[in-house]
């Protein structure tokens, strides 16, 4: 009997609290004009990306028809083989420049965490001389992102020499304000026992870092891995590289896209694929970000 | 952390060496920081700090700078019509990219989560493409084109809402509109993720604990709870906007080009690219930086009163 109405009283506590619940995500209404309201910018947001796929799958005679169709009626990859036939009759190999991008934007994407790891483990966990100015400089730091000191920056590159070298490239996206203020962000949340613990286990401050708290840390340095590759890959070379062989490929994509009018589905394919490297790495890093918060479920 | 037991210092002289002594016995920190810093040194820093005296001097690159003393201000100020045009411009862009699409990225951010998990992952890849995508303004250009083979005025003669096309890119009446609205699409930046990332990390209990204090809805839940526990993301999204919406000019440049018609989406960053890269006139170009500068840090001031009693 006991034991009969304990479980009754426990059924009218799970009704009160889904009752609660209820209340706190809101009506049907609000959700259905919620979910509107995010179609609609969507579709805004989406349409030009979707009209390039798009168009960079008509055939020539498809392209030009009016008024301008939403979707494919005879797709064809021809835009893509015509752009692969204008990138070999180029004077470098095609190759040579996807090896450039690729080849900047991950060695900038891997330095850009581990500087940014060191750092803001320091910066958040660490007192010592200095601490609090360097955390208030790099707030100040984020506001100067690298579009408004581009134009002096070259001035630095010149004098060190840099122009026209791979060093252009790599070494002033490296330090970015923004991921080392992120990735502080993120790690002032990890409880100093912790830390603490490490440090009686007789860890040093590199192994504190890199097997305590990065470990802990992975949503950020999704995030990190999001910004550092899409900066690297998107960044025109073009003022600081003259050397064909190490021209990056948005900017001969651009060479390309450059062609005129006569070649609008070569253009559309050119701008799908670069889109594509920065889209894809951002779904990858996303769907882990998912999966470390549904595993961050348990607490204490 | 690494603070061990230390004397705490008794007068000034004591002060020095015991930070000397703190300094020491934290060599490990700076040696881990360095690598950040110096880099960051050379590439921010200086360049920042370069404008102060450039500004005030006539440097082309070839030669070495001469000092001019304020006449770089005098000419910007008082003879530089294009320049004038440029600050009105980026304060438009400004309003519209800066407070608008800051709150619209929270609002995103905010209906985002309360999503179910594939919902969430879809819109957030769905709002946060465009900023990717570089070659965006390609797209953009073949939708705006002037003739009426482009999308937009296609779609408005066909349903009669225009006699004739518009010219988007080179009309004066639209450059700044068509270049506002691109720049709000690839406006849902870093600014948006890092806020999406905050509603995450917002402890669940939180919210179970506001519903038994008697919170009654979506909106009450948000005042109370989320924006509070939120500052240390809306003062950063903040700061990236603000930095963005004053540099804006990138996106223009491609759009309609450099000048753009009758300097119609002329800004502060596109002058300043003007004269440094076009002109050379680099001492010109750091003097335009400089006002730029000082007008980002005061806007940052005034953002960071405001957001203050939610950082701690």
């Amino acid at each position: 009997m006991g034991t009969k109405k304990k479980k009754k009283r426990v059924d009218i506590d799970n009704v009160k609290v889904k009752k609660n619940n209820k209340k706190l995500t809101a009506s049907r209404g609000g959700n259905i004009c919620i979910f509107l309201f995010l179609c609609i910018t969507g579709i805004f947001m989406i349409f030009p990306i979707y009209y390039a796929v798009v168009q960079s799958f008509k055939p020539i005679e498809e392209l030009f028809v009016f008024p301008p169709k939403l979707y494919v009626l005879n797709p064809t990859t021809k835009n893509y083989s015509d752009m692969m036939k204008v990138a070999t009759s180029l004077w470098v190999p095609l190759s040579r420049y996807i090896f450039n991008s690729v080849f900047v934007s991950i060695v900038v994407t891997v330095c850009n965490l581990f500087v940014c790891c060191c750092a803001a483990f320091v910066l958040s966990k660490c007192k010592f001389p200095g601490n609090q100015f360097l955390n208030k400089l790099i707030v100040t730091a984020l506001l100067f992102s690298s579009s408004a000191t581009w134009i002096i920056q070259y001035l630095v590159m010149a004098t060190l020499g840099m122009i026209d070298t791979y060093w252009a490239l790599i070494l002033p996206s490296i330090a970015t304000p923004m991921g080392l203020f992120l990735m502080r962000q993120s790690m002032s949340t990890i409880h100093d026992s912790m830390i603490e613990a490490a440090k009686v286990d007789g860890a040093g401050l590199f192994r504190i870092c890199w097997q305590v708290v990065v470990p802990n840390q992975k949503p950020a340095i999704m995030t990190l891995i999001i910004f550092a590759f899409q900066d690297a890959w998107n960044r025109q070379s073009g003022t600081i590289i003259f050397s064909e062989e190490l021209k990056t490929l948005p900017t001969i994509m651009q060479q390309i896209a450059a062609t005129g009018i006569a070649r609008q589905g070569v253009t559309f394919a050119t701008s799908v694929i670069l889109m594509l490297p920065p889209l894809i790495v951002f779904l990858v890093a996303q769907s882990n970000v998912m999966e470390t918060m549904a595993n961050s479920g348990i607490k204490d | 952390m690494a603070v061990k037991s230390a004397d705490t210092p008794l007068n000034k002289q004591s002060k020095g060496k015991y930070t000397w002594h703190m300094m020491k016995t934290n060599k490990a920190c700076y040696a881990m920081l360095a690598p950040f810093m110096i880099l960051f040194i050379i590439f921010t820093v200086i360049p920042v700090i370069i404008t102060l005296p450039l500004a005030f001097t006539n440097f082309d690159i070839a030669h070495f700078p001469k000092f001019t003393g304020l006449s770089n201000f005098y000419t910007l100020f008082l003879n530089d019509d294009t320049f004038m045009i440029a600050v009105q411009n980026t304060l438009v862009f400004a309003v519209f990219t800066g407070p608008f699409s800051y709150v619209l990225s929270f609002i995103l951010a905010w209906l985002i989560n309360e999503m179910h998990p594939v919902l969430k992952t879809f819109f957030t890849f769905v709002f946060y493409a465009p900023s990717m995508t570089t070659s965006a303004y390609v797209i953009w250009q073949l939708l705006l084109s002037g003739d009426s083979k482009g999308y937009i005025n296609a779609i408005l003669i066909d349903y009669g809402i225009l006699n004739s096309p518009n010219q988007w890119l080179t009309d004066t009446k639209f450059i700044l509109p068509v270049c506002i609205i691109v720049q709000l699409w690839i406006s849902m930046g870093a600014g948006f993720l890092s806020l999406r990332a905050g509603f995450q990390n917002i402890d669940k209990s939180m919210y179970e604990a506001g519903a038994i204090e008697g919170i009654k809805n979506r909106w009450q839940e948000l005042f109370l709870i989320t924006i509070p526990s939120m500052g240390p993301q809306l003062l950063f999204a903040a700061v990236l906007q603000i930095s963005a919406s004053f540099t804006v000019g990138t996106v223009s440049q491609n759009l309609v080009g450099l000048p753009s018609t009758d300097y119609a989406a002329h800004t502060v960053m596109n002058h300043a690219t003007d004269y440094g890269w076009i002109r050379y006139e680099m001492g010109y170009a750091s003097a335009i930086c400089l006002i730029l500068f000082v007008v980002m840090l005061l806007v940052n001031k005034a953002i960071n009163w405001m957001l203050r009693k939610y950082v701690d």
